[in-house]
């Protein structure tokens, strides 16, 4: 089922909480809204469920416009951060509960929603646990019991917010692979939120930056992390650094010093942005950048150094060989391979 | 790998955890506790049974099966037997409304809700006796349309009602809350429409904090005495409920039968105190999370 947000803003009590958002989701695709705390990506995830209604703009499912549905109607599995299990109901039976509150003409017989929800219980891997209460299961199982009942009611889209949250670090590796396998088997069209990029960038086919209720960035996880547009991306996913600079003639400038990196921006004040292992070191050519190495550590295979520049107000970190000596107080020049700048915010 | 601990040198220093108190100390307030817990709760309630059997068991029971009697039991249940369901129903309501919607006047309505426990019960029977008596714009209304309220069996349940309302709603407030609504929204993502969503999910999460509210409501309807009293009128065999039975015959120095009615009543608190503590016992975590109380 494709999906379709177009124009979408929502305001609580006035305060806006998402402005203006777009964004089109393929059928089958697996998508990630990644974003910090506050950037909107679960109010987003809450709108095309139905949860909450846009103050303006509408959703589509497929060709349908399913603004004007309820989110009974919208019939989308939903997984809840916390998973929201029935606690006073029996495993199977919370799996079961989408098909038993169908109105008469479409509910399955009990057999029959007895007999669907033991196979995706099997399917969740968790056959045997059927007369379990959500209390006796481990935070992993209750995670796939909610799964296997939003999967109950044969969504047309799954909406997972915040899978992982509320799991061990190791759990949650098992249980990211494990998504993703499900997600290849039945091709259901998932949106999930986060605000792990790891989890992000290794589970989605295509990753919706999100900050301060607006899209960032919408890319497959390589174009997100090589190609990031605009700071808080850079800033955002990976590492980055930061060095303040100035345009001027085509040509980057830090202080009376040309770097050697060219840019279409107009003449003015602007933040060059690279990542630090992405640099190469120079033999004191008279165009790029010089600093002093105030610190250097040993980050597993490589050298992470901080540089002071000369003419730069802050610090940045670069990443080098292992092998490179870089001694305190001693002078390295480099340039960075890949780099964007901006003009300054 | 051992690790030899350095003695303490001196054995006569014994070392305290810092919230425990001193031996003494501990059972000085053990017995002063105990000391007025038996003179204030334990004696009194002891003497209403001796009092009741003081001319024996056939004395007792001819006490509760006098006419009067019967009239003031069945009228307390009956009583009960309404005020109780119907504030079971407003409290749920209340609860839900303000647990579970935004809305302005919110604060303002939570603090409604607890009038009932601040303003002293006459005044409650007082409300309702200028609400509905001869002289008031609802009274000869009402009376031309052949209703009585006052000093009829009316407007003991609305006295009663409205003295207990707050048991339940304040019970399930504080619980709801702290339930949120994600098990709803979960139900209705799921198709479940509003009934089923109450039905299968929102009641068997408040069903236990409810039970307790209903329970303390109907042990406050049975033996409220105040509000009753002012719009009840007193008439034997007819608008007299037991705790104002228990009164008139007291002060015809027939005590006895007042101490045997009385020692229903009795009967009746300690019934709900051990309901509630199996509750408590048993589902407390639950229960915590409504401290309403």
């Amino acid at each position: 089922m494709d999906v379709r947000v177009s124009g979408v803003r929502k305001e609580f009590d006035r305060f806006p909480a998402l402005h203006d958002v777009s964004l089109e989701i393929n059928s089958g695709e697996l998508i990630a809204l990644l974003g910090p705390s506050g950037s909107g990506k679960t109010t987003l995830l809450r709108l095309i469920a139905g949860l909450e209604s846009p103050t303006e703009g509408k959703v589509f499912f497929g060709d349908e416009d399913a603004s004007l549905k309820s989110v009974q109607e919208r019939n989308v599995g939903f997984v809840f951060q916390h998973y929201a299990l029935f606690r006073h109901m029996t495993v199977i039976d919370n799996v079961g509960f989408g098909l038993k509150v169908r109105p008469n003409s479409s509910r399955p017989s009990s057999e029959e929603i007895r007999r669907r929800s033991s196979e995706l219980l099997d399917f969740v891997q968790l056959s045997g646990l059927e007369k379990r209460y959500p209390a006796q299961l481990s935070g992993g199982q209750r995670q796939r019991v909610a799964l296997a009942r939003a999967m109950a009611i044969e969504p047309r889209i799954l909406l997972l917010d915040e899978p992982f949250g509320a799991l061990d670090a190791k759990v949650r590796k098992e249980l990211r692979r494990w998504l993703r396998e499900i997600h290849d088997k039945t091709k259901h069209t998932t949106v999930f939120v986060t605000h792990d990029q790891d989890e992000a960038l290794e589970l989605a086919d295509r990753v919706v930056v999100m900050s301060q209720g607006r899209i960032e960035q919408i890319g497959t996880p390589d174009e997100v992390y090589d190609k990031p547009n605009s700071p808080f991306v850079y800033s955002f996913i990976g590492e980055s650094s930061k060095i303040d600079v100035r345009v001027e003639n085509g040509e980057l400038w830090l202080a009376d010093r040309r770097l050697g990196l060219k840019s279409d921006l107009p003449d003015g004040d602007a933040s060059l942005y690279f990542r630090p292992h992405d640099v190469a070191l120079v033999s004191d050519s008279d165009a790029c950048i010089m600093g002093t190495v105030v610190a250097s550590r040993r980050v597993g295979a490589t050298r992470r150094v901080e540089l002071e520049i000369g003419g730069a107000s802050e610090r940045i970190e670069i990443g080098i060989s292992a092998d490179h000596p870089a001694k305190e107080m001693s002078g390295i020049a480099f340039r960075p391979q890949h780099w964007r700048v901006f003009p300054k915010s | 790998m051992a690790l030899d601990l350095p003695q303490t040198e001196s054995s006569a220093k014994v070392w305290h955890p810092a919230t425990t108190e001193s031996r003494a100390a501990r059972y000085a307030l053990i017995a002063i506790t105990l000391a007025f817990l038996g003179l204030f709760l334990f004696m009194p309630l002891v003497s209403v049974f001796v009092e009741a059997f003081r001319k024996g068991p056939a004395e007792y029971f001819a006490a509760l099966l006098e006419p009067d009697a019967r009239a003031a039991i069945r009228l307390t249940l009956l009583v009960a037997a309404t005020a109780v369901p119907l504030n079971l129903i407003f409290g749920v309501v209340a609860a839900w409304t303000i647990a579970k919607f935004e809305f302005k006047g919110k604060a303002f309505l939570t603090t409604l809700i607890d009038l009932p426990f601040s303003v002293s019960p006459v005044i409650s029977g007082l409300v309702y006796v200028l609400l509905f008596s001869s002289h008031s714009v609802l009274g000869p209304w009402l009376k031309s349309h052949g209703i009585e309220v006052l000093f009829a069996v009316p407007g003991i349940v609305l006295a009663t009602m409205f003295v207990t309302f707050p048991f339940v709603a304040r019970e399930l407030i504080p619980l709801m809350q702290h339930q949120g609504t994600t098990d709803e929204e979960a139900a209705l993502s799921l198709g479940a429409n509003g009934w089923q969503t109450f039905w299968h999910v929102t009641l068997p999460n408040i069903k236990w904090g409810l039970l307790y509210g209903v329970l303390l409501c109907n042990a406050r309807a049975m033996g409220e005495f105040g509000a009753v009293s002012v719009v009840s009128g007193h008439i034997r065999g007819l608008t007299n409920t037991m705790p104002l039975h228990v009164e008139i015959l007291y002060n015809e120095y027939n005590f006895v039968a007042a101490f045997a009615v009385a020692s229903l009543l009795a009967l009746l608190a300690l019934v709900t105190l051990v309901l509630k503590t199996l509750l408590e016992l048993k589902y407390g975590a639950e229960l915590r999370a409504a401290s309403g109380h």
